[in-house]
């Protein structure tokens, strides 16, 4: 029973994992940006959320649209100043400065908020409590909110991305930059409008890990990002469905490297990580084939 | 590929004279000189398109034809000269915003999206369209093909069904002035007469052509005014009729390359 418990606890967290992996796998499939300073930016997401909430006296629940906004208007200007003017320079560059803006971010957070750990309180008892599935199995409700808010994130970028207008963009410009503007699409405002997507998701994953428990300005870079790379390499670059998929199998691995000794947990999610590199590198749902 | 009975020959062509001599140019290019990295690509090249004409740029591979066209269209910068578009000076728009003031490019090997299906491709090309007659219904009927396979991914076509639809894409925008970079490049001549068959249709509506092909006896079918670059450098230029053909190829081989 304890390993039913593992697959489904890990399939839930495997939708915070994919959370955190679909804005990365969007900037690289559009952009062909690696953005190291992913993890940080949902611990900002985090921190801002919190901010959002001392500041005004919020609801809780109403500091998540406000943090979206925020983080999307960040990612809006970030991307047509830093991340465009190291575009331009080539692919190797953005490496070198989403790397700065990582140790810019982490070291910033630690500067303002210190580097003690916190969490969001959401003073609802409903996300803290849990119910049973057959006699033995909890299954919690803020870690099954998350996996429904994940898929409802996946959903919606599907839907935008395959029917609206803007999406339809996006996918052009990702095919052939030149020929989209010679179509007259902006290309540089439709990566903007990606990076603010990215952003906001990856703010909201921050936010669902700041719920789920205690987070600080370094757990972006030691933890969050490589879930977040190992959940897209695992479910294959560019498909959006395969980072819920991939941060399943991570998820999973996870919890039952965990069941059989604790000290596992992270090594039994780098082992899986390796094991699809080794085998299949492409991922596990190649969207493209490798032309 | 010397005859001049094909469907391309019969092509209405204002002349340049009526054109309107006193008319502005629609496109004016003025001692432009380009640079890819250290080499010259072209130099000192002034080009006159006058409304509803075809101009045709011809010359050898490496001649800067493309690079001319990519210039004109805003995706390589001059080194020094201008472009102007109806007189205004868009030397240094960017790309996207001289489509939408009336410049659409057909681009060398096509650049279709290929993750795109047809349609897709085709709305795309149409996203920031000005005002006019076409629009996605009056390119399928252009080329019927298209309607049935809307919902196909462009990369599965052929070469010829993929220059259409790049055809097509550009059009929609409803272009002023249309640029078309080495349409016939690696098509078969059937294909090749069927599209530029379609020529004076895209001429009716009001769209001025400037293209650039490598296969002389085509632009010189359908041209109303031919321009031969050389190395870079303009080496011939006026309408067709005025020239031989020993005068053509003496300007697109280089003086003296008789072979």
């Amino acid at each position: 029973m304890a390993w039913v418990n593992d697959i489904i606890q890990g399939i839930l967290l495997g939708g915070l994992y994919a959370l955190f992996a679909c804005g990365l796998s969007l900037l690289f499939g559009i952009m062909k940006v690696v953005n190291l300073a992913h993890g940080d930016l949902a611990i900002v997401g985090a921190y801002v959320a919190t901010g959002v909430i001392a500041v005004t006296h919020v609801q809780f629940l109403w500091s998540i649209p406000i943090m979206i906004v925020l983080m999307a208007a960040v990612g809006y200007v970030l991307q047509r100043s830093v991340i465009q003017a190291a575009l331009s320079k080539g692919e190797l560059a953005t490496l070198i400065v989403t790397f700065g803006l990582s140790v810019v971010i982490e070291n910033g957070l630690q500067q303002f908020f210190t580097a003690n750990s916190r969490s969001i309180g959401t003073n609802s008892s409903l996300l803290s409590n849990s119910f049973s599935l057959g006699s033995q199995i909890p299954i919690g409700w803020l870690p099954l909110g998350i996996f429904v808010v994940a898929v409802i994130v996946l959903l919606a970028l599907q839907f935008f991305l395959s029917r609206s207008k803007y999406g339809r963009m996006i996918r052009a410009v990702a095919d052939d930059r030149e020929a989209a503007m010679l179509s007259g699409v902006n290309a540089r405002h439709v990566f903007g409008i990606a990076a603010a997507i990215a952003f906001a998701t990856v703010g909201l994953a921050g936010v669902a890990y700041g719920m789920s428990g205690q987070f600080s300005p370094s757990d972006g870079n030691s933890s969050i990002l490589l879930w977040a790379f190992a959940s897209v390499v695992i479910g294959g670059l560019g498909s959006l469905w395969g980072t819920l998929l991939g941060g399943i199998v991570l998820g999973v691995a996870e919890l039952i490297g965990a069941q059989i000794n604790p000290s596992y947990e992270a090594l039994a999610g780098y082992v899986i990580f390796l094991v699809v590199l080794v085998l299949r590198p492409q991922g596990l749902t190649a969207r493209r084939s490798q032309s | 590929m010397t005859t001049d009975a094909s469907p391309g020959g019969a092509i209405p062509c204002t002349p340049r004279e009526a054109a309107g001599a006193a008319g502005t140019p629609i496109l004016e290019v003025r001692d432009l000189t380009v640079h890819h990295g250290q080499l010259r690509a072209i130099s000192d090249v002034s080009i006159r398109v006058r409304p509803g004409e075809v101009y045709a740029m011809i010359g050898a591979n490496g001649a800067g034809k493309s690079t001319l066209m990519r210039t004109i269209a805003g995706l390589h910068s001059p080194t020094s000269g201008q472009v102007l578009l109806d007189g205004k000076d868009v030397t240094r728009m960017r790309p996207e915003r001289r489509a939408t003031a009336g410049i659409s490019m057909v681009p060398e090997g096509r650049r279709l999206f290929p993750s795109l299906t047809l349609e897709e491709n085709l709305k795309v090309g149409a996203s920031y369209a000005r005002k006019g007659s076409w629009d996605i219904p009056a390119v399928m009927e252009l080329f019927p093909f298209m309607e049935e396979r809307r919902n196909q991914k462009t990369g599965q076509m052929s070469g010829g069904e993929q220059q259409m639809v790049a055809i097509s894409r550009a059009l929609v925008a409803n272009p002023r002035l249309l640029l078309l970079d080495e349409l016939s490049l690696g098509l078969a001549p059937v294909i090749v007469q069927r599209i530029y068959g379609v020529l004076p249709r895209i001429l009716e509506s009001g769209v001025t052509v400037l293209l650039v092909e490598q296969d002389v006896s085509q632009a010189r079918r359908v041209a109303s005014y031919l321009h031969c670059l050389l190395e870079g450098r303009t080496t011939l230029e006026g309408p067709p009729a005025q020239f031989t053909s020993e005068q053509v190829e003496a300007a697109y081989f280089g003086m003296g390359g008789v072979h």
